[in-house]
């Protein structure tokens, strides 16, 4: 019902199989990666079915967020849009098939700024 | 019947934080069954919360988030005793809708 | 110690290793990964500790003489034979048994005493709750108890979640002493439902730290606990709590005691192991000291770590009760003019037992002596488990799961806790119980394929020798029965493990089927206890397999984490 009231669903960027052809599809620029960008990610999963990932960050005028991770079978998970008056600023919770990148988007002026890091998917077990 | 949105939506002043867990399965259409059969895909794709008639916040979705959605927002111009809509619709066009009172 | 062995002058023979200058205004003593050991042990330390990438030859993977002359330690002194492997047999026949909880009491109270009324604080990091049969039964009650005696003042955890919530939360009303965790955190779903936590608004599930008041001064003690509590075990224990190493929330809470509380020093009391602490001394600024554990490893001196604020100092004190470590610090205002650190070993037979804590001990113990004392069989050679790729013990219990359960392979975990027999002692269900004392101690059988096989041991490798300390999660390699295996610990994840060979010298075929037998599992398992599989299989009398471990090394000569074969 209201959700019809959104913007496009991104379909096609929703099937894209690397980082690259998200981005393109997405965005139609490329991102440029930003120490402004701060991303929250555990090094090791505790589940690889869900993984608590969030992002912030200090760049002005941000428009839209969204979370890449390299190895699944359809490489992005979720796009936020964030209008204004809302804080640039988001947890959510992400699958991962395996030991992966994650990456976050951040679209800010018009500009498109990334972080990333490694998200380890271990089997488990054993310890001291 | 109860919603399928929980919401917990707190204003400090000026900023209001939001964070919402949804029950849904979020089958991405890659994971196989006991059986062996494909589960077919089966997520939400788009989630909106609105204050006052306008969008404060709003997601896209693809089979990569995990089962049963967890959500944290932020967003000025809000105040106590305020509502908040959200709404979900999958891939299969099932919506729900509910309201919260910010705290 | 039985007679069977021959006595030889004692090197360590009078208390006067326990005189120490005394300095500073404030004595700190920190025990660690006791595992419940409330009696005296044999615990051979590691032949194997690799160290790889930018931990290659630097203190904890230091093994035998390289570790006796990074730090400064005669051969054939009672400190070689209480920090390292060399010679173990016979020092153990000349030097005793280490720890106890009555040894370490009296030695304890004598280290409170000259430290002065109001100037000390012990703290213990964790992996005390959990280790042998008594407290296994018990719950880890016996440890509580035993804890409050000893005067604990605050603790952080690790094994203790294996107990669940309910039992964990049960021991700690309890214990005299705080519980710390800085990095325990509800669940989304547990906070939305209310759970119990310490601190609801931040979803922090216990006390992340707490404030001492020493000789005039203001200590702030910060608990670490495990960072891979569900990842490590089965989550069932554990379903409302998230864990991970947290070290911006930690910076947090740092800043806060520093510059809203105005203490006068820092400690982090950590399970994080010693590689990730060194890693997190680089990086959280503001801790003058880490009182580490987990990794068990014994290392007389702290190492300092540079950082953008200053130093941190960080310390592993060991296991098992063979260690105290007494750190004296002269705290000035707001910060520490002086430390000085002392890895004491706790040898049992120079120190005279508390008679309360024995008595506590021998209560506690009573009604279950008789199953722990049941003799099995005898130590046909020196058993020990510690080691990055094998030890004996586990060998032992590979060759129990291969015949009691009919499989072709054996997979045992590679924990860093286990007690040492030495070869023509008795073998008791507590000896049995000291490898296997879990909570989810249940054997399974699974059909793998070869393939499998290779990505779980790749897996596990890679948790242990990742060049990133934050990506290590792992105790020591799985064990493995009936199967050999090449391993280049300097290679990346998908290219250590090689040349898989059966016992019977067949290659492992990618896409065959294999009978493995194992425990621990962190999926739920029904089979018997693999105690009952392994006191089992000794009384069945047959002859023990001397073969080696079949796992040969690549790539690491020269390290000096390595003494011997692995
Ligand atoms: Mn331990
Ligand atoms: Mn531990």
């Amino acid at each position: 019902a209201l959700a019809a009231a959104n913007d496009k669903y991104p379909e096609e960027a929703f099937k894209q199989k690397s980082d690259a052809d998200v981005i393109k599809t997405l965005y139609g620029k490329t991102a440029e990666p930003s120490d402004k960008v701060k991303m929250d990610a555990p090094e090791i999963a505790e589940n690889g079915a869900v993984v608590p990932i969030s992002v912030s960050t200090t760049l002005a005028d941000v428009t839209s967020v969204a979370f890449l991770v390299s190895e699944n079978p359809n490489v992005l998970i979720a796009k936020y849009n964030i209008p204004a008056g809302t804080l640039p600023s988001v947890a959510n919770r992400i699958k991962m098939a395996k030991t992966s990148n994650v990456t976050v988007l951040v679209e800010a002026g018009g500009k498109l700024y990334s972080a990333s890091k490694e998200v380890k998917v271990t089997v488990g077990g054993c310890g001291g | 019947m109860a919603s399928t949105i929980r919401v917990r939506a707190s204003s400090n002043g000026d900023i209001t934080e939001v964070q919402a867990l949804i029950q849904h399965p979020m089958d991405s259409g890659f994971v196989k069954n006991a059986k062996g059969e494909t589960i077919p895909p089966h997520f939400i794709q788009q989630l909106t919360f609105e204050h006052d008639g306008k969008n404060v916040f709003a997601a896209d979705w693809g089979g990569g988030i995990s089962k049963d959605p967890y959500v944290k927002f932020a967003f000025k111009g809000a105040k106590k005793g305020d509502e908040l809509k959200i709404s979900w619709v999958d891939n299969k066009g099932a919506t729900d809708t509910t309201t919260a009172k910010i705290q | 110690l039985s007679g069977s062995l021959p006595r030889l002058a004692r090197g360590a023979d009078n208390g006067g290793v326990y005189d120490l200058e005394r300095s500073g205004n404030a004595r700190i003593l920190h025990i660690t990964d006791t595992h419940a050991q409330l009696r005296p042990v044999f615990f051979r330390e590691p032949s194997v500790n690799l160290g790889v990438g930018p931990m290659q030859g630097n203190p904890p993977h230091l093994v035998g003489r390289a570790f006796l002359d990074r730090f400064g330690i005669r051969p054939d002194s009672a400190d070689a034979y209480a920090f390292t492997c060399l010679d173990f047999e016979k020092a153990a026949g000349r030097f005793g048994k280490l720890g106890g909880f009555a040894h370490l009491k009296t030695l304890i109270d004598r280290m409170r005493s000259e430290g002065g009324s109001g100037r000390t604080l012990l703290l213990d990091g964790g992996d005390l709750w959990q280790g042998t049969g008594l407290a296994n039964t018990m719950r880890g009650i016996d440890m509580v108890e035993a804890a409050n005696l000893l005067g604990i003042e605050a603790m952080t955890g690790h094994w203790e979640f294996t107990y669940g919530e309910k039992a964990l939360r049960a021991n700690l009303e309890r214990f005299k002493g705080e519980f710390l965790a800085q990095n325990v955190y509800l669940t989304e779903e547990a906070a939305f439902n209310d759970a119990k936590a310490f601190d609801p608004a931040s979803g922090r599930v216990f006390k992340p730290s707490v404030i001492k008041e020493i000789g005039g001064y203001r200590v702030a003690v910060i608990g670490q606990a495990f960072p891979y509590v569900p990842i490590a075990h089965p989550k069932r224990f554990t379903p409302d709590w998230k864990f991970g190493i947290r070290d911006e929330e930690l910076q947090k809470l740092v800043d806060t005691h520093r510059n809203t509380d105005k203490v006068d020093a820092v400690i982090l009391l950590s399970h994080n192991g010693m590689d990730v602490d060194l890693k997190l001394a680089s990086r959280v600024t503001g801790i003058d000291v880490v009182l580490g554990g987990h990794t068990h490893d014994a290392v007389p001196q702290p190492i300092a770590v540079t950082n953008a604020g200053g130093t941190t100092l960080v310390t592993n004190a060991g296991s098992n009760g063979k260690f105290l470590a007494v750190l004296d610090l002269d705290i000035g205002k707001g910060k520490i003019k002086d430390a000085r650190y002392r890895l004491l070993p706790v040898f049992s037979e120079l120190l005279k037992p508390d008679p309360a804590m024995q008595a506590l001990i021998d209560k506690t113990r009573e009604p279950h002596e008789v199953t722990l004392n049941e003799k099995i069989a005898s130590a046909d050679r020196l058993l020990y488990r510690r080691g990055n790729f094998s030890g004996s013990m586990d060998q032992l219990i590979c060759d129990a799961l291969l015949g009691e359960l009919n499989a072709e392979i054996a997979l045992s975990p590679g924990f860093r806790w286990g007690t040492t027999v030495l070869a023509g002692q008795p073998l008791t269900m507590e000896d049995v119980m000291a490898q296997t004392a879990v909570t989810y101690p249940e054997t399974y059988v699974q059909t793998m394929t070869g393939g499998q096989i290779r990505d779980v041991l790749e897996d596990i490798c890679d948790n242990l020798f990742n060049t990133d300390p934050y990506y290590q999660q792992g105790g020591d390699m799985v064990r493995v029965g009936g199967l050999a295996y090449t391993c280049t610990p300097t290679e990346t994840v998908g290219k250590r493990i090689s040349d898989l060979k059966l016992d019977n010298g067949r290659a492992l075929d990618a896409d065959k089927h294999y009978r493995v037998a194992g425990w621990a599992s962190v999926n739920e398992q029904t089979g018997a206890p693999v105690w009952d599989v392994v006191a089992k299989h000794l009384r069945s009398g047959k002859p023990p397999n001397r073969s080696p471990p079949g796992v040969t090394l690549k790539g690491v000569e020269g390290n000096p984490g390595i003494a011997g074969q692995a």
